[in-house]
């Protein structure tokens, strides 16, 4: 499968594809890893008129903590966060999702700056991003501007990334006392899209008393989901068995997944349920 | 619009016009005429189009050539030496790691960065490793072996069994 004719430009600065973006309009498309927008160009579902590949752009990769920010560069690929050292020891939940993203030779190109502006609630990072809490910093000839994750996804491959911007960086508050995070997808075989997937981070006091907590569900809705009451019920608790079934319930209850392939409706909630209990209980171990 | 492109695979620089729309793959085997590098799905799902793009393995299906241009690529081709077979492919020889061998050149070359990467991996890690490349003949089995095999050649460590194991 050969995608339709398009002209490619290749720029070294940040200016040079922002000026090209604005000079093509809606008819250019960013190239990072290029393994979601490559498929779909062989497939004819996009067929943009001109791609401006970011991958020769220094500067746009990295995994940082800085200013209580967990910062990573937007063109940071899949396998640079699974090797981070950060990442290994405070960031667990990246661990657990990268490894269930497609396959290694994707990971090796796939971005996550990438992942999130593709903007499929199907994707992983956008569960996780939702439970840290995190903020997408978006670029363009104006300057940059700064969009929370519950703001940032719009609808079906839409996100508050403009015509003429590029998302540059991802920011999540940065782990301190007892922070745990987890991830978990159900998935039918390697590389599939989530069955149902479920991402947790929870803060605990010295007194064991949940100071923050953050559920994110992925492909049981239109969009990327929150789960907002679960999170309600966890912050202040004990997190005691009784509060993490009562989270794991309303997260099964709040989500609106549709029947396909991968299971119907009552299967995907009940998967829900079950990965929310047990990725809050995998978040609470690695914050003790 | 084409592009003039140079690719040096295996050692060798290729200078090429392609299209921007042209796919790795096809560079591969039709500009360069090295046919080792399978296409099997052309989704990015079987992994038999695994090369090595500046030693990190790729599915060229899903890069376009014009990624590529002026990096170090490697393909199965460049494998064998004058000296004779590259561990990996002794290791597969000898494990029966291949029927068909349509995946083969694909999961030699993942093999190959697996094992830069992870001189010493178990087996989990070598079938998490080896997730995006798919064979329907073997069962996995004997590649798992042929890699834990050719893992201990290259540390110059025992060498496993390489009778057939039955499973």
């Amino acid at each position: 499968m050969i995608p339709e004719s398009f002209a490619y430009s290749a720029p070294t600065t940040l200016d040079e594809a922002l000026a090209l973006l604005q000079e093509h309009g809606d008819e250019a498309k960013i190239l990072a890893g290029g393994h979601s927008l490559i498929p779909m160009m062989k497939l004819r579902f996009a067929s943009p008129t001109h791609l401006i590949d970011i991958n020769n752009i220094p500067g746009l990769s990295y995994v940082k903590e800085e200013d209580g920010y967990l910062k990573i560069g937007a063109m940071t690929k899949e396998v640079e966060v699974e090797e981070s050292d950060i990442i290994h020891n405070k960031y667990q939940i990246f661990i657990d999702a990268t490894k269930l993203i497609a396959d290694p030779q994707v990971r090796n190109f796939g971005t996550l700056g990438g992942n999130l502006a593709h903007g499929d609630a199907a994707n992983d990072h956008p569960a996780v991003m939702i439970a840290l809490g995190a903020e997408i910093e978006i670029t363009g000839q104006e300057g940059k501007r700064t969009v929370g994750i519950d703001d940032f996804f719009h609808g079906f491959y839409t996100t508050a990334v403009d015509e003429g911007e590029v998302l540059t960086e991802i920011r999540i508050p940065a782990a301190s006392g007892n922070y745990g995070s987890a991830y978990h997808k159900a998935e039918r075989k390697v590389g599939d899209y989530a069955t149902a997937g479920v991402a947790a981070m929870v803060q605990i006091d010295d007194q064991g008393r949940c100071t923050r907590a953050g559920i994110g569900l992925t492909n049981v809705s239109p969009l990327p989901l929150r789960a907002k009451r679960s999170e309600e019920v966890l912050i202040g608790s004990d997190l005691s068995e009784s509060v993490i079934e009562q989270a794991a319930q309303y997260a099964s209850e709040d989500c609106s997944p549709s029947e396909d392939l991968r299971g119907n409706e009552e299967y995907k909630r009940h998967l829900v349920k079950v990965i929310t209990k047990r990725m809050l209980k995998k978040a609470i171990s690695r914050a003790k | 619009m084409t592009k003039k492109i140079t690719l040096k695979i295996n050692g060798t620089e290729h200078t090429m016009e392609v299209e921007p729309r042209m796919l790795l793959v096809h560079a591969i085997r039709e500009n360069a005429s090295l046919t080792g590098t399978h296409i099997g799905c052309d989704t990015s799902s079987c992994g038999a189009c695994t090369i090595l793009i500046d030693g990190k393995s790729a599915k060229s299906c899903t890069i376009l050539a014009v990624q590529a241009d002026g990096k170090e690529i490697a393909t199965v081709e460049g494998l064998a030496t004058a000296e004779g077979l590259h561990p990996i492919q002794e290791g597969f020889h000898l494990n029966h790691a291949l029927h068909c061998g349509f995946c083969t050149p694909g999961m030699m070359m993942r093999a190959i960065e697996l094992l830069d990467k992870n001189p010493n991996p178990t087996e989990e890690e070598i079938r998490w490793g080896i997730a995006g490349n798919l064979c329907r003949c073997t069962g996995y089995n004997n590649i798992v072996s042929a890699i834990q095999w050719t893992s201990a050649k290259m540390q110059g460590k025992e060498l496993p069994s390489t009778e057939p194991k039955f499973v």
